[in-house]
């Protein structure tokens, strides 16, 4: 049995007697946030000084950091006092899915999620990340044989603390942004990829992320570092349960990509929306994704299909340092009922012979606000850049709405900058032409946007794919008619 | 089979068809011709039940049964079919799932077995074969990029894999070339039984030497003014529509 396998069940085992963690009455740190919080985060951690420092470095930045407002989104204000800064999943693991919400698990089965994962997903078995600790990463064994390190960030830094503290705030530095800034404070745990020279991942990563403990802010950190002539892909899919309170969640991701190196990093984000009527208690997603792709040749892909979230507040970005590097941008994202959504991408082109490509598909149905905001900037040095962006929206009903902002600052005469945007209606006409050939309106909807998704969708691994296209009718269920 | 009372109908207060009167029965193929403007593509709009199209008087019913407050994917399921005038391009959608959910979602209605993607090509191949249509066709997005002619011949490549009992041709003819005009003729006459009727709405009667029809009305201003053989066509290629002005 493997090490990580005998770490998981004596959790499991514990949990019914003790608690996930030995230490049951502290495993949730009360609401609050000051620096206390953050030494005992870190204590719990075992952490290393250095690490300790860096939290507070930044906890004293964001402390006299303005919260932003420049997004063009809505909400109440966040009470951070009000948020628990840990939690280890101390919550009854379910013994099967019998003990299981049953409107959840009809949501799941709508998304065709096989029955092993409905388990894992609503806690009723262990593969995932739970809250806030790492309890499980897949494929250990086989990933170790090529040298391939994937485990949670926590035991990165006990495991490899030069590497963390090399690349950790390399992409994403503690300062860049005022959540990215309290997550570099408060973040508890998330993910860890070194992919070795020359090694090619033999298995799509995947890890799942939920949200398990009401009123916990989640914080993640996941650092992935493609070594030189290496190539990964990463899936990050994730769900959470029916939630009555807002629940922040502010994660930083960051992507290191050596020479001749491809990291590609796939989402499927299918969080808690709020309630359908009332738009109340959905989750909210400010998260900081960015990669660097810091020699020639490198390459990062970010793929996004993003269903979930009352507010989203996400520019999954590359810089384009090395020469030759490429970043590509596929987003899809549905805002349904009250979901707002201030989504885009930024490309920015440093080296020489850099190449972007952004596609973005936005859906709005319902009372929903969607913005695209994207910025391609090419830096003077970045001789013959190129870049080309295709922002499509699409409405669906009569009272959501959809908003482009796209910057481009271009400081290098030789670049080559393409900008398509379009924002149609589903055409009445298509509508008929379906309903005409016996299509149903529902089916007919679902249709013409998996087919304005098809772009994007042909960009998600396989698995991946599968699953957006029923989740886009999940999410879209209701919208018309 | 199609029996239409006193149909009158209105679009944005317009008023379009001013009682239109018509019995089409199983197996007969009867054309509607007209000027522009005359409310030829109305009344296939009525008969199928676009949205906006306001029927204010009249009635419409197919084999007994009054279709007006049926929604369109039922009169569609119930074997009313249209090839459009201008078929609807539906981008990222390739042909053969379109095709596929259309003849599904009917097969579903009449309780039939659903055709997996093994059937279904089955199926489409033989109609692809008789309309001289490369199976490539089917990968591509609906009607993207299609010429006029493509896209005339998908929508009879649609009525034949679906199998309706009425067809309303709207316009088949125009944008076809001679060769394409022949192609889908040929079509449509193979299909032509005793039990399946056929409306043809066209503005000159060129297609009318291909598919010949057993009954020609002619549609001004919202009326059927004349009403009488195939012969009918000749006329009006000859005179053309203003000796029946009244």
């Amino acid at each position: 049995m493997s090490n990580e396998q005998q770490i998981i069940d004596s959790n499991l085992n514990k949990d019914y007697e003790y608690g996930f963690v030995s230490d049951i009455e502290s495993d949730t740190i009360p609401p609050g946030l000051n620096e206390e919080v953050i030494r005992t985060i870190s204590k719990k951690k075992e952490e290393p000084q250095w690490l300790l420092d860096w939290r507070l470095k930044a906890f004293s930045l964001w402390k006299k950091s303005p919260e932003p407002t420049w997004a063009n989104v809505k909400y109440e204000k966040i009470d951070y006092q009000a948020i628990s800064y840990f939690s280890a999943p101390k919550k009854k693991v379910l013994g099967s899915l019998d003990e299981v919400d049953p409107e959840l698990l009809a949501t799941y089965n709508k998304l065709g999620i096989p029955l092993e994962e409905q388990k894992m997903l609503s806690g009723v078995a262990v593969d995932a990340v739970f809250d806030s600790v790492s309890v499980a990463t897949t494929f250990k064994e086989d990933l170790k044989k090529e040298g391939i390190i994937f485990c949670s960030f926590s035991e990165a830094v006990k495991k490899y603390p030069d590497m963390v503290r090399k690349y950790l705030g390399s992409v994403v530095p503690h300062s860049d942004n005022y959540y990215a800034t309290l997550n570099s404070a408060v973040f508890t745990d998330g993910s860890f990829v070194y992919i070795p020279k020359g090694v090619r991942c033999p298995m799509e990563l995947s890890t799942y992320f939920r949200i398990n403990e009401a009123n916990t802010g989640q914080f993640e950190r996941t650092l992935i570092i493609a070594d030189e002539g290496s190539h990964v892909s990463y899936l990050e899919g994730c769900t959470a349960p029916m939630r009555d309170e807002n629940q922040l969640h502010a994660a930083v991701v960051e992507l290191v990509a050596h020479k001749n190196a491809t990291i590609k990093y796939s989402t499927v984000q299918n969080w808690y929306p709020g309630n359908p009527e009332t738009g109340a208690g959905g989750i909210y997603n400010f998260v900081t994704k960015r990669g660097i792709c810091l020699e020639e040749n490198s390459r990062i892909s970010w793929t996004q299909v993003e269903t979930g979230s009352a507010v989203t507040w996400k520019y999954p970005s590359c810089i384009l340092k090395g020469d030759n590097s490429v970043g590509e941008f596929y987003s899809v994202a549905v805002t349904n009922n009250f979901q707002q959504a201030d989504t885009g991408t930024k490309m920015i082109h440093i080296g020489k012979n850099t190449k972007s490509t952004i596609i973005s598909k936005g859906i709005s149905a319902g009372k929903g606000q969607q913005t695209y905001r994207g910025e391609v900037k090419i830096m003077k040095g970045a001789d013959n850049a190129r870049n080309f962006s295709q922002c499509d929206s699409i409405l669906i009903g009569d009272k959501c709405g959809a908003h482009t902002f796209p910057y481009i600052d271009v400081r290098n005469p030789s670049a080559q900058m393409e900008h398509e945007a379009t924002t149609s209606n589903i055409g009445e006409d298509q509508m008929f032409y379906c309903n005409q050939r016996g299509i149903s309106t529902e089916d007919a909807v679902s249709m013409i946007v998996n087919g304005f998704c098809k772009d994007v969708f042909k960009e998600l691994p396989m698995e991946f794919a599968v699953e957006a296209t029923k989740l886009m009718e999940v999410s879209l269920e209701g919208s018309v008619g | 089979m199609l029996t239409i009372k006193n149909l009158h109908a209105e679009i944005d207060n317009k008023s379009i068809l001013k009682g239109v009167d018509l019995e089409v029965k199983p197996g007969e193929m009867h054309a509607i011709m007209g000027r522009n403007g005359s409310g030829k593509s109305t009344l296939s709009n009525v008969i199928t039940g676009r949205d906006n199209y306001l029927i204010t008087n009249g009635n419409i019913h197919l084999e007994n049964e009054s279709i007006v407050d049926w929604t369109p994917e039922k009169r569609s399921l119930e074997g009313i079919f249209m090839s459009f005038q201008y078929p609807v391009v539906i981008p990222g959608v390739n042909n053969t799932y379109f095709l596929k959910a259309a003849l599904n979602a009917k097969r579903k209605y009449l309780g039939q077995k659903e055709l997996d993607a093994a059937g279904f090509l089955k199926v489409i191949k033989e109609k692809l074969n008789e309309l001289d249509m490369d199976p490539k066709f089917l990968q591509r997005p609906v009607n993207q990029g299609f010429s006029g002619g493509e896209k005339k011949r998908n929508e009879i490549l649609q009525m034949l894999t679906l199998e309706p009992k009425l067809a309303i041709l709207d316009e088949t003819d125009s944008g076809l070339d001679i060769d394409a005009l022949k192609i889908i003729a040929e079509g449509v006459n193979r299909y032509r039984n005793s039990k399946r009727s056929f409306l043809v709405i066209t503005h000159y009667q060129r297609l009318l030497k291909y598919i010949q029809p057993d009954f020609i009305h002619v549609l001004i201003d919202g009326k059927i003014v004349k009403s009488g053989g195939k012969e009918l066509a000749l006329e009006l290629e000859e005179k053309g529509y203003n000796w029946l002005d009244s």
